[in-house]
């Protein structure tokens, strides 16, 4: 009797089940595919509005005066590239050290406080960055500068990089250093050759976050390196980026100009990407690159 | 003194903070012997084989004290480098661990790599030679190159024995090597068990007691942070001294 009543009411609720997990499922996907559409839309949308304004000599010819044609940005691709440059050698092995002196150290109250203000100094506006590196480059230097770009956007990698860095860092499981450790090697090899080498790929897609997110910076860079029309023509001097000649090209009021602003626009989404697999691809592991 | 004795303990204490984990532990340990650790879980087993290659002083608010004698040297003299102990001293694990990322080949000379050794053909030697001892190379000659992680559990430990065999140390201790595997692989370890003694000393932690008896020469037997008895392993399973080692090898405990 309580068997049948029992096996009656567990086929209506089974029933009922399949169905919310059903709508549940397509609602899901829907907010997912709903999610994509922004990231698709702005590509697709990029793409089409650039791809009139690209030619070779977008990529060979330095910005040319109104009215004159075969205009390019080979001098802002080349900037923004050295500027990564510059901030890469500054941000990753500093950010990379601060990660590991906060995932691989016991923590203390030193560790807390460096864990805070990298925090903070992750919410801080890269404009402030720009005026911080403009008070401390800028003016001793008179002059804007490659080297004070470089150096403001490699401030603003850091807390990224060591937060992202730490995060991967922690879920190493502790057995794997004391495999290491039980090995006889000294503990600075353990951390670099076997935790940090270990997991290089998944600290590399920090990295490269890290690095997209400061290749499209362009209010830190306004009062660093400034811009320039012509080529770079050493570290101290003002450079050119994709995101600086984007800004002043597409606030301009000519047709020819916001044409090249939208094919820099390109570049500058394609170079992140491209960035993003050259390293996936060259540190994947052996065994699985095939 | 036994002039086979290569690790000899006396009065040995480990604490996590204030906490005392193992209470004055003293026992000898002859050259190629096995001698197996056993008791309940919390009891200071794995504490203890930490303690000899000065492994537990890694733990944050980990300490200890007394002597071990590893080739009649206390390895806990001011002046001895733990990392020259470790060396001497290898560990297998209870999880199997091989390196991330690095291949059957990069993790058996992961050890000596990092320490500076560079030939290839020693490496080759040693990896063919370590993988062997570790009854492993038959199943891997073929993919050296494909990743440490990617082989079976079973596998997995196997490599790890075989990492540990290729810096040659004098003591093999293992933290309970098989809890993490099928019967199959438990017993190929076993059984390489058998083989392993000719070459280093073993000194394993064990929760199973039939592999207690099967594999070992001596048993030490552990409560609470305490060696309660220790002695040949067919006296402790056939005639224990100790009321409470009857009872813990006879399941009546607790």
């Amino acid at each position: 009797m309580i068997s049948s009543v029992l096996s009656q009411h567990m086929t209506r609720s089974y029933t009922r089940r399949k169905l919310t997990y059903r709508a549940m499922y397509a609602l899901l996907a829907l907010a997912s595919l709903i999610a994509i559409i922004p990231l698709l839309s702005i590509f697709g949308y990029v793409l089409t509005r650039s791809l009139p304004g690209l030619n070779l000599a977008f990529f060979t010819h330095l910005p040319q005066p109104i009215g004159e044609t075969n205009g390019g940005m080979a001098n802002s691709i080349l900037g923004t590239l050295s500027l990564i440059l510059i901030a890469s050698m500054i941000g990753v092995p500093w950010g990379v050290g601060v990660g590991l002196f906060l995932s691989e150290y016991p923590p203390g109250k030193l560790s807390s406080v460096v864990r805070f203000s990298a925090d903070l100094l992750t919410s801080v506006p890269s404009i402030i960055i720009g005026l911080f590196i403009y008070t401390l480059v800028v003016i001793p230097m008179r002059r804007f500068s490659l080297l004070a770009g470089g150096i403001a956007l490699g401030i603003i990698m850091i807390p990224t990089v060591a937060r992202s860095t730490e995060e991967l860092l922690k879920r190493v499981p502790m057995h794997v250093r004391e495999a290491g450790l039980a090995l006889g090697l000294p503990r600075w090899k353990v951390i670099l050759r076997i935790v940090l080498l270990g997991h290089s790929r998944a600290i590399a897609t920090g990295i490269i976050l890290a690095i997209a997110r400061v290749s499209g910076e362009t209010a830190p860079l306004l009062f660093t390196s400034f811009n320039n029309q012509f080529w770079q023509r050493g570290i101290d001097q003002p450079a050119s980026s994709l995101p600086v000649q984007i800004y002043t090209y597409a606030i301009s009021p000519y047709e020819d100009w916001h044409q090249q602003a939208w094919a820099g626009a390109l570049i500058l989404v394609l170079l992140v990407f491209f960035m993003n697999l050259v390293t996936r691809y060259i540190l994947s592991p052996r065994g699985s690159r095939k | 003194m036994n002039p086979n004795s290569i690790l000899e303990v006396k009065d040995l204490h480990a604490w996590f903070g204030s906490i005392e984990v193992v209470k004055g532990i003293s026992m000898v340990a002859l050259e190629h012997t096995v001698t197996a650790m056993i008791g309940p879980s919390g009891c200071g087993k794995s504490t203890f084989i930490r303690c000899l290659n000065r492994l537990h002083e890694e733990s944050p608010g980990a300490r200890a004290t007394g002597q071990v004698l590893l080739e009649n040297r206390d390895i806990y003299e001011k002046k001895v480098d733990p990392v020259s102990i470790r060396r001497r001293v290898g560990m297998v694990f209870q999880k199997p661990n091989p390196f991330p990322s690095m291949s059957i080949f990069d993790n058996v000379v992961a050890g000596l790599r990092l320490a500076g050794v560079r030939r290839s053909s020693t490496l080759k030697e040693i990896v063919e030679h370590s993988l062997q001892a570790a009854a492993l190379w038959d199943e891997v000659k073929d993919k050296l190159h494909a990743l440490g992680t990617s082989l079976s559990g079973g596998q997995q430990q196997r490599l790890c024995i075989a990492r540990a065999l290729a810096v040659e140390p004098k003591v093999l201790l293992m933290d309970e090597p098989t809890s993490a595997l099928d019967p199959i692989s438990t017993g190929k370890i076993e059984e390489l068990l058998t083989e392993l003694r000719k070459k280093v000393t073993v000194i394993i932690v064990t929760h199973n007691m039939q592999q207690a008896a099967r594999i070992s020469d001596q048993t030490a037997f552990f409560l609470s942070g305490e060696l309660i008895e220790f002695g040949e392993t067919s006296q402790v399973f056939t005639a224990p001294k100790k009321e409470q080692t009857e009872r813990y090898i006879t399941g009546r405990f607790g």
